[in-house]
């Protein structure tokens, strides 16, 4: 499957498992968990940054389109893809493992620490930013922090269960392109 | 000039983040400006088509519940046919008529549209609510929205041809008036955007006597909703310390959880008071 169709099919189902599974469960007000943002998280490493940011920004759309209130996913989406290329230089073990595999997993990251800082910084970022501005019209900072320190923990959760369930195979290419 | 070409080059990703999360936030400060732009409709139109698809699966596993609150409401008007009202025969029978039929439906003030309920949300801190129904099928902007228990529910913001989104009690900017049935003050509903099901009332005075338990319902003095349609019961009477007001927190009368169809009021003299106002504010300024 080629990358294109491979991100296309992610996109749908992405949204699609978050507007209808996730936030149909109401677990509790304090932890509300997402995991379209994954999305993101696995984009190809050769893309460059401006398209990373272009589609997260579209993909926080999406989601805004179906929450009716526009931005904040948005918003959200788009930090972290500003974001990503900078920790995936500081967490990649050596010079060009990068262009060995297409795209951040468990094994391309170089074991299972690496790649769990990597999604939890993002995930901390990704939350906090969002419930920032959710929190902005209400402003009670405790309520923000706990939230955001919760929903973070499940979601983190939730990525991980994903990531044993849905193996994603990674081709080792040489780095002689 | 060209160092600040340059400048742009080199910076070009940060500026392009800055621009799109400031664009972002433009969204999320102006909403109210948002909803007249032109690509809502279509968005709404595009995430109704898949909401809807999503609700009819949803749909066939609540029947069990829908249909008890059908059952309910059944009960609720057959209690109200005017065959149930009748005084004992004495010298002469008298059939009470509490309902003013008129053929031509020039008295008639509300009319109701049923509305099935397409998407629904209660975990975000600004809740709403679709109605597979829009303005091709009478719907209006400023309609106020009940379930099938005359429980209120919302405020229809927005509109599409076949849509229509309606802002919910559980949202920060919805501010509807409610009445406390037993003293008769007045007061507005607001949401602390935490517990669905758990709404506050403000601005009640002091002097007023309050119990937990008594029934909140719609004030009727705004055009959305019609007087006594059921708001909450009271579960907590905070006294404020800074105003000489209570703070009260109640269960909402509608259960934001299990929402499967819902009334829309129109009401048809809105038109008539609203003109009526305006030509007041012209004249006072």
């Amino acid at each position: 499957m080629s990358t294109l169709v491979k991100n296309i099919l992610r996109f749908t189902l992405f949204i699609l498992v978050q507007i209808f599974v996730l936030d149909k469960i109401h677990l509790h007000q304090m932890v509300t968990p997402y995991i379209y943002f994954l999305f993101i998280l696995w984009l190809p490493f050769r893309m460059g940054r401006t398209w990373q940011m272009i589609i997260a920004f579209g993909l926080g759309f999406a989601m805004d389109s179906f929450r009716h209130h526009p931005g904040f996913h948005t918003a959200a989406c788009v930090l972290i893809a500003y974001i990503r290329p900078f920790l995936i230089n500081l967490l990649i073990p050596q010079e060009g493992a990068d262009t060995n595999y297409e795209e951040p997993s468990f094994k391309s990251m170089g074991g299972m620490l690496p790649y769990l800082i990597f999604t939890g910084v993002l995930t901390f970022i990704h939350h906090g930013w969002l419930f920032l501005l959710e929190a902005w019209q209400f402003g009670n900072i405790w309520y923000f922090l706990i939230k955001t320190l919760l929903s973070t923990a499940v979601s983190l959760l939730l990525i991980i269960i994903t990531e044993l369930l849905f193996v994603r195979k990674q081709k080792f290419r040489t780095n002689t392109i | 000039m060209r160092n600040i070409f340059l400048f742009i080059r080199r910076y070009f990703n940060f500026l392009f983040f800055l621009l799109l999360q400031g664009f972002s936030i433009y969204l999320i400060v102006h909403y109210s400006h948002y909803h007249n732009a032109v690509f809502s409709n279509t968005a709404n139109q595009l995430t109704g088509k898949v909401n809807e698809q999503y609700s009819k699966v949803e749909y066939y596993f609540r029947l069990k519940k829908t249909n008890d609150s059908l059952v309910k409401a059944n009960e609720r008007l057959y209690n109200k046919l005017k065959a149930d009202f009748e005084l004992p025969d004495t010298t002469s029978k008298t059939v009470l008529d509490t309902i003013r039929i008129d053929s031509i439906e020039q008295h008639r003030k509300y009319n109701f549209f049923s509305a099935k309920v397409v998407y629904n949300s209660v975990a975000a801190q600004n809740n709403f609510i679709v109605l597979g129904r829009g303005s091709a099928q009478q719907l209006k902007e400023g309609m106020g929205v009940v379930d099938l228990n005359n429980g209120v529910i919302g405020i229809i913001t927005e509109v599409s041809n076949d849509y229509a989104v309606v802002m919910s009690l559980l949202h920060k900017d919805s501010r509807i008036s409610g009445k406390l049935v037993k003293g008769g003050e007045t007061g507005t509903l607001s949401w602390d955007g935490k517990t669905p099901n758990m709404i506050s009332l403000t601005g009640i005075p002091k002097s007023a006597k309050v119990s937990i338990g008594d029934t909140i319902i719609s004030s009727g003095f705004s055009t959305s909703f019609p007087k006594g349609m059921m708001i909450g019961i009271v579960k907590e009477i905070v006294p404020e310390k800074s105003t000489s007001n209570f703070l009260i927190k109640f269960k909402s009368a509608a259960d934001f959880y299990n929402l499967e169809y819902a009334f829309a009021i129109d009401n048809k003299q809105t038109e008539d008071i609203n003109n009526l106002l305006d030509k007041v504010k012209k004249k006072t300024q």
